[in-house]
């Protein structure tokens, strides 16, 4: 659906990498453009009509973050460059001084990178231990399973609401309500889920959560992260300037500025404020349980069909997401992806940013298809064609 | 070159690799070589004696063109004293970026004169031919002092 307001749509191309990054409709580059050409002023500077006009965008923005979220209030939500910036400032500036040593935090191997590498960093820095929850046989975490993995010194549950090479969903709401009665703290890596399910951190009650705009339909470079403001109070900024500070002396005195604008130091990514409040409108105008029902469609679709095709390997036919794993038989993902390049159908080889979780998937690449709800059946059918004719692969790529 | 023995030279190379296999023996130099940007991955086991290079196996995961030119080019370089070997990587080199190369000394390897064609190709030829390379400039590194 909505296909007419993708120009990118409009150059022959099939794009099934989603995960990666989300193709953006013209309103946010009109969006953005709006900006540059009739309205560029700094934030919070001066006290021109212009520049109270960006502001009011700007803070407008968080507000529509917070409203996406069901936070509490506007103050929670803080602008970053994305998931992994968010993902380090709340482990460098919160976690690296509330932890000690031995103190256990639980993920998975198949989180992101950037829910891996800042835990072994402040591991080896203050001596926590990171562990891991095991996963059931079809990849998914389980209520038992993390039962099963938290002990006395548990201080942390980090997890990605859905992964992105598996796509399965976790259970969080479950997982958060078991991990507050034992006083642990609950982090959500929502980069590959905001733009597809109803997120609800009050609900849900979630210490900290994390989002990238440029993987719902927004521009790259700006994303949020999200904190009960009580914790944000304890956060520590990681970066010190302008527009942060309350005042300061020659002595060496300062205060700072309110959360979140303490972590907003420098002039912020204003066009991607802009872009990103674009985005979200247009996701708001959809409605995401309307995206969540016909993705899941697509999805069943193409599982369904693929499964017809015995030359290939489904590593994730049961999950529920968009996000489908596989392989054809004998050829590595790679070169299946540069074979599909050929018809213009974009698909991601790779171990996805989850580099230690072949071990549990017993392969170290696959191709992925990840789904938006711009795709449709007429791409997927083109796709199963393509692949009926993979015979000739190295014919066409060689 | 004709399209069609291009192709069945990479792809006996890809489907029947020389010196596919981890080495009994540890007398071997062993090697990593992953390309960070795409998702190739091969370790080689590099045998030097004498400055000769008695040996070299590969072992892992990757491409089509990644695996074949690894196969190939062990061909070309066992046997070869180092400077020889160095000699026949830089003409490799220099052909696959478009530069004067000697097409005798590659052999085989001249399947891929037109990789340039795929740039994003380029990184998954020259992986291993890299790899080998830094290890034979370590080695004479390490040698030199002796001499």
């Amino acid at each position: 659906m909505n296909r007419e307001d993708f120009p990118m749509l409009k150059d022959d191309i099939i794009y099934f990498d989603n995960g990666a990054t989300t193709l953006k409709p013209y309103q946010v580059k009109e969006a953005i453009i709006e900006y540059y050409d009739h309205y560029t002023a700094n934030a919070h500077r001066g006290d021109y009509a212009i520049s109270a006009k960006v502001d009011n965008i700007y803070e407008g923005t968080r507000h529509k973050i917070k409203e996406l979220i069901n936070a509490n209030e506007d103050s929670e939500i803080v602008f970053t460059s994305g998931s992994t910036q968010s993902m380090n400032y709340i482990i460098f500036g919160f976690f690296a001084h509330k932890l000690q040593k031995d103190d256990e935090v639980l993920i998975t191997v198949s989180e992101h990178a950037s829910n891996i590498l800042p835990w072994f960093v402040i591991a080896k820095q203050i001596g926590i231990k990171v562990k891991y929850i095991e996963l059931d046989e079809n990849y998914n975490v389980t209520i038992e399973n993390v039962k099963k993995a938290i002990t006395p010194k548990t201080k942390v549950i980090s997890l990605a609401h859905i992964t992105n090479v598996i796509g399965d969903i976790r259970p969080i709401k479950e997982i958060s309500e078991l991990a507050h009665q034992k006083n642990i703290y609950m982090v959500v890596d929502a980069a590959q889920s905001i733009a597809h399910k109803k997120i609800d951190v009050t609900d849900w009650n979630i210490d900290f959560l994390v989002a990238s705009a440029h993987k719902m339909y927004g521009p790259t470079g700006i994303g949020f992260l999200y904190g009960k403001f009580n914790l944000l109070e304890e956060t520590i900024p990681q970066n010190y300037g302008g527009g942060m500070n309350a005042m300061f002396t020659k002595e060496g005195y300062y205060e700072l500025r309110e959360v979140p604008t303490r972590f907003e130091a420098g002039t912020p990514n204003i066009e991607g404020v802009i872009g990103f409040n674009a985005a979200i409108e247009y996701i708001n105008n959809i409605g995401i349980s309307k995206i969540e029902k016909y993705e899941h469609e697509l999805k069943t679709y193409l599982v369904e069909e693929l499964k017809k095709l015995d030359f290939v390997e489904i590593y994730n036919p049961n999950t529920i997401g968009t996000t489908v794993a596989f392989n054809l038989k004998g050829v590595f993902a790679q070169d299946t992806a540069i074979y599909l390049d050929k018809y213009h159908i974009c698909v991601r080889a790779g171990s996805h940013c989850a580099k230690i979780l072949s071990d549990a998937l017993k392969i170290n690449n696959t191709c992925r298809i990840s789904l938006s709800f711009y795709n449709n059946k007429e791409e997927i059918d083109l796709l199963i064609n393509v692949l009926k004719n993979s015979k000739n692969i190295w014919k066409e790529i060689l | 070159m004709d399209q069609n023995i291009r192709r069945t030279i990479i792809l006996d190379n890809y489907e029947h690799p020389f010196n596919r296999g981890i080495p009994q023996s540890n007398d071997y130099i062993k090697h990593n070589s992953n390309n960070v940007s795409c998702i190739d991955n091969l370790d080689l086991y590099i045998k030097i004696k004498d400055n000769i290079i008695e040996d070299i196996k590969f072992e892992g995961e990757a491409c089509v063109i990644s695996i074949s030119s690894t196969s190939i080019m062990i061909q070309n370089l066992i046997g070869k004293s180092i400077p020889e070997a160095l000699d026949i990587i830089k003409n490799y080199q220099n052909m696959i970026n478009e530069e004067p190369y000697n097409e005798e000394k590659l052999k085989d390897a001249i399947v891929y004169n037109d990789i340039y064609k795929q740039p994003s190709r380029k990184k998954c030829a020259t992986l291993s031919i890299n790899g080998i390379e830094e290890v034979l400039k370590e080695y004479l590194k390490k040698e030199e002092p002796k001499n």
